[in-house]
């Protein structure tokens, strides 16, 4: 039963976009058979698999800063009441910093280089993953803290065995909706500055009003980043939360 | 807490006793230097080899990791080069917990973490001891188990050790030296050096010596009613 739903639901989505392909007609809204041709037509000619392959390493590349920054700021601020009264005010500004600002100023200040188009995007998701990791800070164990000074524990095993297993939860919350914002910025930086990417691709297929072209690199990717939700970020939220799920003593 | 002063030479087994509120746990905070809102002196130490004195605590709590194993949360407090020596399994092995080694502390019973908890304060090999109620909300056979366990460990390797508790049982079967702490100021009331060798003292001993500190007639015995 836990299988046949997502089944039956996805066979509704289709049979929902087929019916209004039949309505709207043409090239304006292709339906799944049209699209999944297009898909075999990209992925044929490896332009599939080379565009996406770039656009994942920027993904990747842009969390992984945004993830280890956001932690680098969020933890102290939540810890210390001075850092958090004289950064907050930082952190509603940047909040509130549109992305494409952030990126059209990169361009501008970088040039249309990969550091610069990474770098955006990670600006874009570290205000984000501050607020959370913050939160997640201000919770945490002081017990456990004042232990670790006790037994005088250095800074880097306080940080990895007594400060991030408390964060996990607020860490994997973060990478999550990390991930899912993360690479829709990445396809509107490849648009406006790379010679690469789904983004970049994307914006061939609008200028020729191919529809079902765009569609395809959309539902590629977007499985993708569900791949790496389900077969990387659930599995490793797991292995750190394992020691929750125990069973009480034998 | 106002005018507190306590010195105790090394191996000496000190217990602070006194009612809940006369500032037992500020005391041990202080020492242990993680309070540092007090105006006073706190000297802990030399050593021999002229290092930092070394400090185990066990808190009112167990206080371990829970996402870390038990041989884990032992070998942390260690210095980074013993951690993978013999000293972690042989004071698993002296608290019986060798088999528990593995399991995560969700997977314990108050008592067993509270072993644990024991057998991470002597695993540094600590110049002090400071134990906050260390047995608390235990059933009496489990507390008994490990106040024999407790008492081993002194046997074996005689450590100066500052004990709070409001059990006058426990304060009497462990220390050398008895605090008693009247509450607000917090401060000390009376000193009771306890003779008879920690050996040596059975249930009947410590009774006796209980009934004796209870009726004695001078206003700071009657707090312990």
């Amino acid at each position: 039963m836990p299988v046949l739903m997502p089944v039956v639901s996805i066979l509704l989505l289709l049979a929902l976009w087929q019916a209004a392909a039949m309505i709207v007609g043409g090239r304006l809204l292709p339906g799944p058979p049209v699209v999944a041709h297009a898909l075999l037509r990209e992925a044929e000619s490896g332009a599939l698999f080379h565009h996406m392959g770039v656009t994942l390493l920027r993904v990747l590349a842009a969390f992984a800063l945004a993830m280890s920054i956001g932690v680098g700021i969020g933890l102290p601020m939540g810890r210390s009441p001075v850092l958090d009264r004289l950064f907050g005010p930082w952190l509603v500004f940047f909040l509130n910093l549109p992305a494409l600002v952030v990126i059209v100023l990169a361009y501008v200040w970088f040039g249309l280089t990969e550091a610069a188009a990474i770098g955006a995007v990670a600006i874009n998701k570290i205000p984000n993953t501050v607020v959370l990791v913050r939160a997640g800070a201000r919770a945490i164990d002081e017990g456990l803290v004042d232990m670790a000074r006790v037994y005088r524990l250095s800074p880097a095993d306080r940080l990895r065995h007594v400060l991030v297993p408390q964060l996990t939860p607020t860490i994997a919350a973060a990478a999550r909706s990390g991930l899912a914002l993360i690479w829709k910025i990445v396809l509107v930086v490849e648009l406006l500055g790379r010679s690469d990417g789904v983004g970049f691709q994307i914006n061939l297929l609008f200028q020729t009003f191919d529809v079902a072209g765009i569609l395809a690199y959309t539902i590629a990717f977007v499985a993708v980043v569900q791949l790496l939700e389900y077969g990387v970020l659930q599995p490793a939220e797991r292995h750190c939360q394992r020691w929750r799920r125990m069973p009480a003593d034998a | 807490m106002r005018g507190l002063t306590l010195s105790a030479p090394a191996g000496e087994v000190v217990a602070l006793v006194g009612p809940s509120g006369c500032g037992k746990t500020t005391a041990l905070g202080i020492v242990a230097g993680l309070d540092r809102a007090f105006d006073g002196v706190v000297e802990v130490g030399p050593r021999p080899d002229g290092g930092p004195a070394r400090i185990g605590y066990v808190f009112q709590e167990p206080r371990l990791l829970p996402w870390r194993t038990v041989r884990q949360n032992l070998a942390l407090v260690l210095p980074r080069a013993q951690r993978r020596g013999p000293a972690v399994d042989a004071m698993l092995e002296a608290l019986e917990l060798s088999p528990f080694a593995d399991r995560f502390p969700t997977q314990l019973s108050l008592g067993m973490a509270r072993r644990v908890a024991l057998a991470r304060a002597f695993v540094v090999e600590p110049d002090l001891l400071l134990m906050d109620e260390p047995f608390v909300s235990l059933d009496e056979p489990t507390a008994l188990r490990l106040r024999g366990l407790l008492s081993n460990l002194l046997d074996r390797r005689p450590t100066t050790v500052l004990l709070v508790t409001h059990n006058l049982r426990e304060a009497l079967a462990l220390a050398d030296r008895l605090l008693l702490l009247a509450p607000s100021p917090g401060r000390v009331v009376a000193e009771v050096p306890v003779a008879v060798p920690r050996a040596a003292r059975d249930d009947a001993t410590i009774e006796a010596l209980r009934r004796d500190l209870l009726s004695r007639p001078e206003p700071a015995f009657r707090l312990l009613a």
